[in-house]
């Protein structure tokens, strides 16, 4: 166990923040939350800035364009993307942790070359067609039928949670192509260009008022058959290549920018009053603090274990299921601190009296969603009780 | 950087492991309960096995390994809850004559904490020498010079405790900034322990829940059960990444801040041994309530060693002073 970095880990991290310090500052601020073509702009041109620096796609391999960093120095990067409070993934999250890594490993070699440099350069973005209204937590229950036709598939069918519809240009997609087979034999993967016609696209408002969900439908959309990835219902197996990218490091620069947060609430407490004393006189807020923070250093370290116990296998094991319970949890308890802090100034979500409102109100709404989204706290318990733990799994009922 | 135990790690804590497994299963408790936890010939062994002169230079006559190392045998002898003043005659090695190589068995109490009084010590009996950590330095008490009581209802069976009305000065062996180091290595150590407490608690309840049947299923196919499990692994997993990083942050100081991530491990993991303590007796239901199945025993440890070198409470103060103490800066 030692938490000592090498002279060329230590190296890594020099050039990058060198380079992050030079880059950011003249990055400019983000756009407005409701501007989508301005956020794609923005997104895709840092994605583009990183590319000609040589740090985008930092898990990928170098002959697809990426860094292949190893498993260190990725951590390294989260860090050190946070600390210089660096533009996140962005409207590229699709296409780099998900689309690209699965063409990359599925993908025919025409595939390859159509899309992966262009995902990794930000000049392609992706959405997700995953889910459906039918199909939550029980994705492989997905209905979208696909019905060959000639050397088309055509497509019908309600997706829900599409993360960047809005501005997408693909759409990995999930289709049902037998609907006699058990439910995951009969699913397929494919490539949607988002310009087809037949695709309608609904935005559906978060609990936070904006947010980039969008529900698509799909009527009678027809997919050239060279669009599809691995082999036709075999995409329950090429899905799960993508969940497992997902599932490793996609919250890692958010843990550590939890920690500025906990900084931030320290700050505040020493300038609200409470009852006439500033809140950090409270000894009891102060333990409350002291107490997050420590579980936030032990978070880290977990994050810290679980990658370099994956060294060798490459992938986050289930043991990425505790880190992500873990961190659901106590971002949730953090940043419901930023609200009880607030007291009644949070009945505002616009700033008020010079508190963050806006800020802390959002960061708080935004947490909800961290229990539910990339496989649910619930369904993260199952797994570990199941897979970890070896207990039985729940009999599944007889189909009425 | 690599976080990962490594091999002669791996082997030292599976040499514990096994030895602990050998000497204290779960039918020793109750004979261990008769001798009020302590076993001379159990010490021996232990101190033979190097778990008191772990750190000791190899100059000096120890094995000469760190902070993680020692994090990791404690865990083991946590897992088994075996009992004893260990992490005082660990400290110790080096300032007592004999506390390494197990022949003087030392214990001690810890007045730079919040909670000083009442003086309540340890395994009182069985010590040859007292440690006790001042503000101003590190003292040895000969402990029959102490005046006091055996407290009839021990909390943890297997740890009796003297309540001390008047506690002798004893002679200064070491200055202040010694009884500050000892009090941060002491709380790094027992959340190795915690970590251990915590795992034992999880392995009992799991057992407990893939043989034990109601509604003609096993109970932890019950997902009400079953996530209840899931919540302990998370519990000991944070307890675990905790402790490790107390450990491996002592043995790198240059790395990151080693108050901070103590106070963290001694957080993490005595949260983690209290409530998987406490939900091992809630997944064994009825039976969980007796003195028969073990859970109550990990559920018990797990209070005494919270109250070893600093409690959550007062590590979290510590970390928010740390805090703000950046802030400023």
């Amino acid at each position: 166990m030692d938490l000592r970095y090498t002279p060329e880990e230590q190296k890594f991290r020099r050039e990058l923040a060198s380079w992050l310090a030079s880059e950011v500052p003249t990055y400019g601020t983000p756009p407005s939350v409701h501007d989508w073509p301005a956020r794609r702009i923005y997104d895709t041109g840092w994605q583009k800035k990183l590319f000609d620096a040589g740090y985008a796609g930092i898990n990928w391999p170098k002959e697809f364009g990426g860094r292949d960093a190893t498993l260190i120095e990725q951590l390294i990067y989260f860090e050190e993307i946070a600390k210089a409070n660096a533009p996140y993934v962005g409207c590229n999250f699709v296409g780099v942790l998900h689309g690209g890594p699965t063409i990359m490993a599925e993908g025919t070699p025409a595939q390859k070359t159509k899309h992966i440099r262009n995902i990794i350069s930000g000049a392609e973005v992706w959405c997700q067609g995953f889910s459906e209204p039918v199909a939550g937590s029980d994705l492989a229950g997905l209905q979208t039928k696909a019905v060959r036709d000639g050397d088309h598939y055509v497509v019908t069918g309600h997706k829900i949670w599409t993360t960047f519809a809005q501005i997408a240009d693909y759409c990995e997609l999930l289709v049902r192509t037998d609907p006699t087979a058990p439910k995951h034999k009969g699913i397929s993967w494919l490539i949607m260009p988002m310009n087809l016609p037949g695709i309608d696209i609904r935005p559906l408002p978060t609990l936070e008022g904006e947010g980039e969900f969008s529900e698509v439908f799909l009527e009678n959309v027809r997919i050239p058959v060279e669009n599809l990835v691995g082999k036709e219902n075999d995409g329950w197996r090429v899905t799960n290549v993508t969940l497992r990218f997902e599932r490793g490091t996609a919250f890692a620069s958010e843990m550590i920018n939890l920690q500025a947060f906990v900084r931030g609430l320290v700050k505040l407490a020493q300038k609200v009053t409470s009852d006439g004393a500033s809140a950090w006189e409270d000894k009891a807020l102060r333990r409350e603090l002291g107490h997050l923070s420590g579980e936030l250093e032990s978070l880290w370290a977990m994050v810290k274990l679980s990658v370099c116990e994956a060294k060798e296998s490459g992938v986050p094991g289930v043991g990425a299921s505790a880190v992500k319970l873990y961190y659901s949890e106590l971002y949730q308890k953090i940043t419901e601190l930023g609200l009880r802090l607030l007291g009644r100034a949070g009945l505002s979500r616009s700033d008020v009296a010079g508190l963050p409102a806006q800020y802390l109100l959002n960061r708080h709404l935004n947490s909800l969603s961290i229990s539910i989204a990339a496989g649910t706290s619930q369904i993260q318990k199952n797994i570990i009780g199941e897979r970890i733990l070896g207990q039985a799994k729940d009999p599944v009922p007889a189909r009425a | 950087m690599d976080f990962q135990p490594t091999e002669d790690q791996k082997a030292l804590r599976d040499g514990i492991r096994s030895f602990c497994e050998g000497q204290v299963p779960n039918e020793r408790y109750p004979e261990l309960e008769k001798t009020k936890g302590f076993d001379r010939a159990l010490w021996s062994e232990l101190a033979e096995m190097g778990i008191f002169s772990l750190r000791l230079p190899e100059s000096e006559g120890g094995v000469g390994l760190g902070y993680a190392d020692s994090v990791l045998v404690f865990e083991e002898l946590g897992r088994r809850l075996v009992p004893g003043p260990l992490v005082w005659s660990q400290l110790a090695a080096g300032l007592v004559k004999g506390a390494a190589e197990g022949t003087t068995v030392v214990g001690g109490l810890d007045l730079i904490g919040a909670h000083r009084e009442p003086y309540l010590v340890e395994h009182l009996e069985s010590l040859d020498a007292l440690l006790v950590l001042r503000k101003d330095g590190v003292y040895h008490v000969d402990p029959r010079q102490l005046k006091g009581e055996i407290v009839e209802f021990p909390l943890d069976p297997l740890t009796p405790v003297h309540h001390v009305a008047t506690l002798p000065q004893g002679e200064k062996i070491a200055d202040a900034a010694r009884a500050k180091r000892l009090r941060l290595e002491g709380a790094a150590l027992v959340a190795g322990q915690q970590l251990g407490v915590a795992e034992g608690a999880l392995t009992l309840a799991n057992d407990y829940a893939k043989g034990r049947e109601q509604f003609g299923r096993t109970i932890g196919s019950f997902q009400a059960v079953k996530h209840m499990l899931a919540e302990m692994f998370v519990r000991q997993e944070a307890a675990r990444a905790g402790a490790y990083n107390g450990g491996a942050t002592l043995d790198a100081p240059e790395v990151a801040d080693v108050e901070r991530a103590v106070a963290a491990a001694k957080i993490t993991a005595g949260e983690a041994a209290i409530r998987n303590g406490r939900a091992c007796i809630q997944v064994h239901g009825g039976m969980g309530f007796t003195w028969e199945v073990l859970a109550h025993y990990f559920f018990k440890r797990a209070w005494v060693l919270e109250n070893l070198f600093g409690t959550q409470d007062e590590h979290a103060e510590r970390i928010a002073e740390l805090l703000e103490a950046q802030l400023e800066a």
